[in-house]
């Protein structure tokens, strides 16, 4: 998908000013950070468990090239078929040949970030095939012609009565005063609007949260079913995903199964965690009859070895955007790419270039609560920093602030100098800051005043005040 | 290459050295003298290194690596070799206890004196609770409802949670009453609230609100530059909630006007 992350700013403004998306936002306290810190403190060994977890990840990134070969040779061994796609390109043209080989009209997906990555649905439909998302969320915002706003939850910009509009429009076939006012009616109406599509596909598309090497598994979690449907039903069966989510064992994956739920839903286990091997064996009920994975990279592989590599051990359970000030002040749609929040400052910069992305590491607080909640240990504010870094070292941000800063180290560095200045300036704001104590405005506050008062200086530095002191304890004779 | 403090004994008082903050310094010097007072009356030795100026956050935090470590340097040979470096900031104690060691680690001059100065730095109130040993202060007439921000830093990278509201506590006319989302961002972020004043804006806008909710008179917090901000916005919006640092009120320095505000007012 193409990025809009450079106007980042223009975004959030006007994602403040949306009460719509405001309104929504507010779901994320009770939806998500209540629900998982209530099943957080039900599990005594969620802490080793994170630790677990991260050691674990760790172990196979600096082993990438084992596991997923070794997870390469066990689906081959279970009839399934691994396509490798470099970039979003290769990915999208594996997907397309293995429709267009079977004369697919109709295709059912599950939701899958790497397929929104990788712009998988505009490339199909160019293509003349129909695209069905199965995910009520991703089938909500498909109708709205949208991008996901959150990995998880990816309508979580709207409320039911965007949804209740959205089925209106869309589903013209239905009675025009059928009531949509309860989330009941909303979910009743997609379930009949998706089973004909379940039964009709050739080709059901999934993610997955997990890829097992021993096995040649591949797992998904949800909480609808609509990725048992979507992949069981149809003849066919492609799994979109990336290199950063093989497991070495079952054993590892239960590891992070028990973490993902807890962290993202507060669930102790999703409703539906399923594992698919290879297509339909002789003797089974059901199944597809062709199992392929696409294997993508898309820019992972340069990210791997560097400096921010850790953010590959992430597992997509939206933790660190359920909780961070910044997503609940914008939402996802601001970060303009299909990773949003805490994680998508640290990823995106690697995966779009940090001359489209160097916004999103900035326009954190460096707060911490992202790193504090992910079930993964990503030390997401140090990467932001790091990209930062970049940012001032590429000079990619304005010459203002370059100077700007520049300008401060130089007076810090001088502290007499500084302290002068300072002294001055202290009391020049003291005396103007009259009996209010407070600014309304000041040249070249604006950011600060258009939003808040600024507390005017007391007057003298303490510094001054203190050598004062000194001078009187001195002559005082006391310690 | 951590560096033990140094055990105190009641003979010889502790050697501290006050790292007062550049906005502390410039904004609300009170805060500085109610921490002498306060660490005077633990039986430290105050001292206030005279060159000191600012721990580099706004530097360190905008990318620029280099000027964030000549600024840290500065900071490290001003206040080697005291017994402990005190700051009444979770937000500046963090960045010379946690960020300095990874800043000048690796340098063979500098990196052992960084890690001594970063082990023997602390935040105010607890080292007050945690070094000295205070689990009280004297009561002196501050009375009524008031309200704890955890600013960041403190919070996550320094532990400091009970800390203050132990000490509050033990002020007979004084009821805490925790606001929801205390330990969530007022938006200050530093640089972060210049450079994105709207996503500021709308954090403080809810911090505030949350602070009007618990119907306290007062909110305190362990930084000033969180006070800053949600004084400014309180102020903005018409609350009449005083901002103080928590130090104010430890030290009984509440006839100080409040941030941002008239006495009284």
């Amino acid at each position: 998908m193409q990025p809009t992350s450079a106007a980042f700013k223009q975004r959030s403004r006007q994602a403040i000013a949306n009460p719509v998306l405001q309104k929504a936002l507010q779901n994320i306290r009770p939806g998500f950070q209540q629900k998982r810190a209530k099943a957080v403190a039900q599990l005594p060994e969620f802490e080793a468990l994170r630790d677990e977890a991260r050691d674990l990840k760790n172990h196979v990134l600096a082993h990438l090239d084992v596991y997923l070969q070794r997870f390469e040779a066990k689906v081959q061994e279970s009839g399934g078929q691994v396509h490798w796609a470099r970039t979003a390109g290769e990915a999208c043209d594996a997907v397309l040949g293995i429709c267009q080989a079977a004369g697919a009209t109709l295709v059912t997906k599950g939701k899958s970030m790497v397929a929104e990555e990788i712009g998988l649905n505009s490339r199909l439909e160019a293509a003349g095939l129909t695209v069905v998302e199965t995910d009520l969320g991703e089938y909500i915002i498909q109708l709205r012609h949208e991008m996901p706003s959150h990995i998880i939850a990816p309508a979580l910009h709207l409320t039911k009565t965007e949804i209740a509009a959205a089925f209106m429009q869309a589903h013209v076939d239905l009675p025009a005063d059928r009531p949509l006012d309860e989330p009941r009616a909303l979910t009743d109406e997609a379930r009949l609007m998706l089973r004909q599509k379940f039964l009709g596909a050739q080709v059901g598309i999934t993610g997955a949260n997990l890829l097992i090497a021993e096995t040649g598994s591949t797992v998904i979690v949800t909480n609808e079913g609509n990725g048992d449907l979507t992949q069981n039903l149809p003849g066919i069966h492609i799994v979109v995903t990336s290199i950063d989510k093989v497991v070495p064992t079952l054993e590892d994956a239960s590891t992070i199964l028990r973490l993902l739920a807890r962290s993202a839903t507060g669930q102790e286990f999703s409703a539906y965690t399923t594992v698919s091997t290879g297509p339909k064996r002789r003797g089974d009920m059901d199944g597809p009859d062709e199992f392929h994975v696409v294997l993508v990279d898309n820019g992972r592989s340069s990210i791997l070895g560097g400096p921010t590599q850790d953010v590959l051990r992430c597992i997509r359970c939206g933790a660190c955007m359920n909780h961070c000030p910044v997503y609940a002040a914008v939402g996802g749609h601001a970060y303009g790419w299909v990773v949003p929040g805490p994680i998508g400052a640290a990823l995106d910069p690697g995966m779009i270039g940090l001359e489209e992305a160097r916004h999103l590491p900035h326009a954190s607080s460096f707060c911490g609560r992202c790193e504090e909640v992910c079930p993964m240990r990503i030390p997401l504010p140090k990467i932001m920093r790091y990209w930062r870094e970049q940012t001032f070292t590429r000079k990619l941000d304005p010459a203002s602030a370059r100077y700007g800063i520049g300008a401060w180290a130089w007076l810090a560095r001088r502290p007499r100098l500084y302290h002068w200045t300072t002294g001055l300036a202290a009391r020049t704001l003291g005396l103007l800051g009259g009996r209010r104590r407070r600014f309304k405005w000041l040249p070249m506050a604006g950011g600060w005043t258009a939003h808040r008062d600024l507390p005017a200086p007391e007057g003298r530095t303490f510094l001054a005040q203190w050598r004062a002191e000194e001078k009187r304890r001195a002559r005082a004779g006391a310690p | 290459m951590v560096d033990t403090p140094p055990q105190h004994s009641p003979e010889a008082p502790r050697r501290v050295a006050l790292f007062v903050t550049c906005v502390v310094d410039f904004f609300r010097p009170t805060v500085g003298f109610a921490a002498v007072r306060l660490l005077e009356r633990a039986g430290c030795k105050v001292e206030v290194p005279p060159t000191q100026v600012c721990c580099g956050q706004p530097a360190y935090n905008s990318g620029d690596r280099a000027a964030a470590i000549a600024v840290a340097k500065d900071v490290v040979a001003a206040f080697d070799g005291y017994d402990h470096v005190v700051v009444p900031s979770g937000s500046c104690g963090a960045m010379i206890r946690v960020h300095y060691p990874k800043l000048l680690g690796d340098d063979p001059d500098w990196g052992p004196r960084a890690h001594r100065v970063a082990s023997r730095t602390h935040e105010l109130v607890s080292f007050l609770t945690d070094v000295c040993g205070v689990d009280s202060v004297a009561d002196l007439g501050t009375a009524g409802t008031v309200t704890y921000h955890d600013g960041c830093s403190g919070l996550r990278e320094m532990g400091i949670k009970q800390q203050p509201r132990k000490l509050l506590a033990s002020i007979p006319g004084l009821e805490l009453k925790d606001m929801l989302d205390a330990e969530v961002c007022c938006g200050f972020g530093g640089t972060f609230c210049v450079k994105y004043p709207d996503i500021s804006g709308e954090m403080v806008r809810k911090k505030a609100e949350t602070i009007a909710q618990t119907g306290a008179a007062m909110v305190l917090a362990g930084d000033v530059s969180c006070l800053l901000n949600i004084a400014g916005k309180l102020s903005r919006e018409g609350h009449k909630v005083e901002a103080r640092h928590v130090a104010e009120v430890l030290a009984g320095m509440t006839d100080v006007p409040p941030i941002g505000a008239a006495k009284g007012e």
